[in-house]
């Protein structure tokens, strides 16, 4: 029983770092009906950002909660400055082109980012310095969850829950769902789309910032290639959930964690990216709508 | 006064990639002796750069807005000249002879390294070409091709290693291979619209090479095989630069033979439905054609090649493992269709070779060259599209200011 709590709880932390990652990708999704394959890349330049942050403050004599926050801050900002600055370059020119174009822009944008960073960097793995403080009160459980693990749970539910708000009552989040249900009609409206757009991916790509900087204090160490499998499985958890759907985004996310966590504690590990795309095939075959998604018949 | 505002965007954009390149460009700590080390010569070389090239960028953007005016205005010419060079006899028949020529030559003039590298680029030609099938024609995008050209490689190697089968017998089997993984991968995304084919595709790639990697007893693992034969010809022994030569040959043989047959796919009744279906799969569907079957015909046929040239991978590296068959595999062949121009035999044949050639020949830029396939991939798309080479489709239209009003051909 034990065990099974375990993976339970592992399952848990995974799949709310997934559904982190997840919301970048079903907001854009939504609005402009693209796979941003940077996006697994922003997460990567987030955590690379906040681990060089983190260095350069603790050198300098920096300890405690103030660097965690600085860091994934200045993490935070810079993603999205990232993200708005990918869009801007590979996406925006594309805007009329044939759905295949911004497709191939995006991989090639992946790609460059990695080897961006591989080259400025190093290609080799960094440790990363475990920034979440230990909480003493968790100290009792520590064997079924530890402090990091729960900061990460309790980060995504709060960050969940601030941007279905946001995009339910404010002014902007009102333009993004104009915008996702029809983009000339919003645009007729008095929309400024190519802006609603851009806030699109600096939101998601902040999303994605916090993931890298939460995942990276989980796992403890990083290098650039952390964003392409991570990117593809949370693309597996929005497409699990419903793309365009931010509750399915986080439901995916926790489905994919626990199968994932629950077929490497009972069947093998070495298999785990295995059950991951397995999943996403099935899913595709069977509900290729996914769980919470409304299908939509192809109108001519 | 508008130079000045130019000139000020420009500045902008510098200052703005400087600042966003900051932190990765210029800081590289080192985490285990506890130093930091502060470049800031690579934020000048941004600086300058990105100020150089936003003026680059936005000239083509502009150039870019002006050519589709013109074309949506009508005056402008419908062959592009790339496309007239290759249509002019006076042009392409000497330059085909002299192509040949140097072909043929090529192992006797140059030293056993340089046909090593002209096989792989003729290598990269084929699985380019396979690839232009899925892609190019029947739009459809696969990244996960290199799984079919890991199914022939290890087709041979562990056939070989069990069976002891040879190189000819293998051929085959491996191109058969191709066709009936093709056939295992299409029918479950023939449901699937673009994007998500995409995703699927490099899913079942990633499936394969991690099978590969943790299947010991059935693959050997990470460890990989070693000690495959060399292709044989009639038992003759040959010496190690013998059979490099016999490789290239046999290489542009292959070659030849793909070209021909992609060739007389293209213009065949299949081809015309993969375009069809490139271009508009309900309309596609609403003229009769079984969307199911071109579908699975153009996994099947595509993934043919990469079978076949996963066999000759493994007949002339003599050694595989898992690390080869990667999703950058994937992407390089796709950014040889992309460059080259999809849909287009001698696009996706130029393709490769500035690919392939240039990292080999560029010894200096070898470290960046994953970042350049990067960044083609990006600016084809932002401003060509349609690759080197434009694929011009067969068209037939009535000339408006025909005198006897007869169809003519365009």
């Amino acid at each position: 029983m034990d065990y099974f709590l375990e993976l339970l709880l592992g399952g848990l932390t995974r799949g709310s770092i997934y559904a982190l990652i997840a919301l970048g990708y079903t907001m854009v999704y939504g609005i402009i009906e693209l796979i941003n394959f940077a996006h697994g890349e922003i997460y990567m330049i987030g955590a690379f950002t906040a681990l060089i942050v983190a260095s350069v403050l603790t050198m300098n004599g920096m300890t405690g909660i103030s660097v965690l926050i600085l860091a994934s801050v200045v993490a935070v900002l810079y993603s999205a400055a990232y993200g708005f600055t990918v869009e801007k370059i590979a996406y925006k020119p594309l805007r009329q082109a044939p759905r295949l174009s911004p497709l191939i822009s995006a991989i090639g944008m992946s790609i460059f980012l990695q080897n961006y960073v591989l080259l400025a960097q190093t290609s080799d793995y960094l440790p990363f310095p475990n920034l979440i403080p230990v909480l003493p009160f968790m100290e009792p459980y520590s064997q079924l969850m530890g402090s990091t693990e729960l900061v990460i749970v309790l980060t995504t539910t709060v960050v969940t829950v601030i941007l279905t708000l946001f995009i339910k009552f404010t002014k902007i989040g009102k333009a993004m769902r104009a915008t996702a249900q029809d983009r000339s009609m919003a645009m007729l409206t008095g929309v400024n789309v190519n802006r609603v757009i851009s806030n699109t991916f600096i939101i998601g790509s902040a999303l994605a910032a916090i993931g890298g900087v939460l995942i990276a204090s989980h796992v403890g160490r990083i290098n650039f290639y952390i964003g392409f499998i991570a990117g593809i499985k949370a693309f597996t958890a929005a497409v699990l959930g419903g793309i365009g759907s931010i509750p399915g985004a986080v439901l995916g996310g926790l489905v994919l964690g626990w199968t994932e966590s629950f077929a490497t504690g009972y069947v093998s590990s070495d298999y785990e990216d295995v059950f991951a795309f397995c999943l996403l095939v099935l899913i595709l075959i069977f509900r290729p709508a996914g769980l919470l998604g409304r299908s939509t018949a192809q109108k001519v | 006064m508008k130079a000045l505002s130019e000139f000020k965007k420009a500045l902008i954009i510098s200052l703005w990639f400087m600042l966003l390149t900051f932190p990765i460009m210029v800081i590289r700590v080192n985490t285990i002796e506890k130093v930091v080390e502060w470049r800031w010569r690579n934020m000048a070389f941004i600086g300058i750069g990105s100020f150089l090239l936003s003026f680059v960028w936005r000239y083509l953007l502009g150039r870019k807005e002006k050519g589709r005016k013109l074309a949506e205005a009508g005056s402008v010419e419908a062959r592009p000249f790339s496309r007239r060079l290759l249509d002019e006899p006076r042009i392409y028949r000497p330059a085909l002879a002299a192509v040949t020529l140097f072909a043929v030559a090529f192992p006797f003039l140059f030293s056993s390294y340089q046909t090593n590298i002209m096989t792989t680029a003729l290598m990269y030609v084929m699985l380019g070409l396979g690839l232009n099938i899925v892609v190019g024609l029947a739009g459809l995008l696969d990244l996960g091709y290199v799984a079919f050209y890991a199914v022939g490689a290890y087709s041979y190697a562990l056939l070989n290693h069990h069976f002891g089968l040879g190189f000819w017998a293998i051929l085959p089997v491996g191109a058969l291979l191709g066709v009936l993984f093709g056939i295992l991968l299409g029918f479950p995304v023939l449901r699937l619209r673009g994007d998500y084919l995409a995703i699927v595709t490099l899913g079942f790639g990633e499936i394969i090479r991690l099978i590969l990697e943790n299947w010991n007893e059935f693959s050997f693992g990470p460890s990989g095989i070693a000690n495959i034969p060399r292709p044989g010809l009639f038992g003759i022994q040959m010496s190690l630069n013998e059979a490099t030569i016999y490789l290239y040959f046999l290489m542009i043989a292959l070659c030849l033979f793909t070209i021909f047959v992609v060739n007389r796919l293209q213009d065949s009744r299949i081809g015309r439905a993969w375009i069809a279906l490139r271009e508009d799969e309900v309309a596609c569907q609403a003229m009769g054609i079984d969307k199911t079957k071109t579908k699975l015909t153009a996994f099947a046929l595509g993934a043919t090649w990469a079978g076949m040239v996963g066999v000759i991978f493994a007949a002339k590296t003599t050694f595989i493992n898992p690390a080869s068959f990667t999703f950058l595999e994937s992407a390089m062949i796709l950014s040889i269709v992309v460059l080259g121009g999809m849909g287009s035999i001698i696009g996706v044949i130029l393709g490769a070779f500035i690919l392939i050639l240039t990292p080999e020949y560029l010894r200096a830029f070898s470290n960046y060259r994953m970042l350049l396939f990067g960044t083609t991939m990006v600016l084809m798309m932002v401003f060509r599209p349609q690759g080197i080479v434009t694929n011009v489709r067969r068209i037939y239209k009535f000339r408006a200011r025909g005198r006897d009003g007869e169809p003519s051909q365009a």
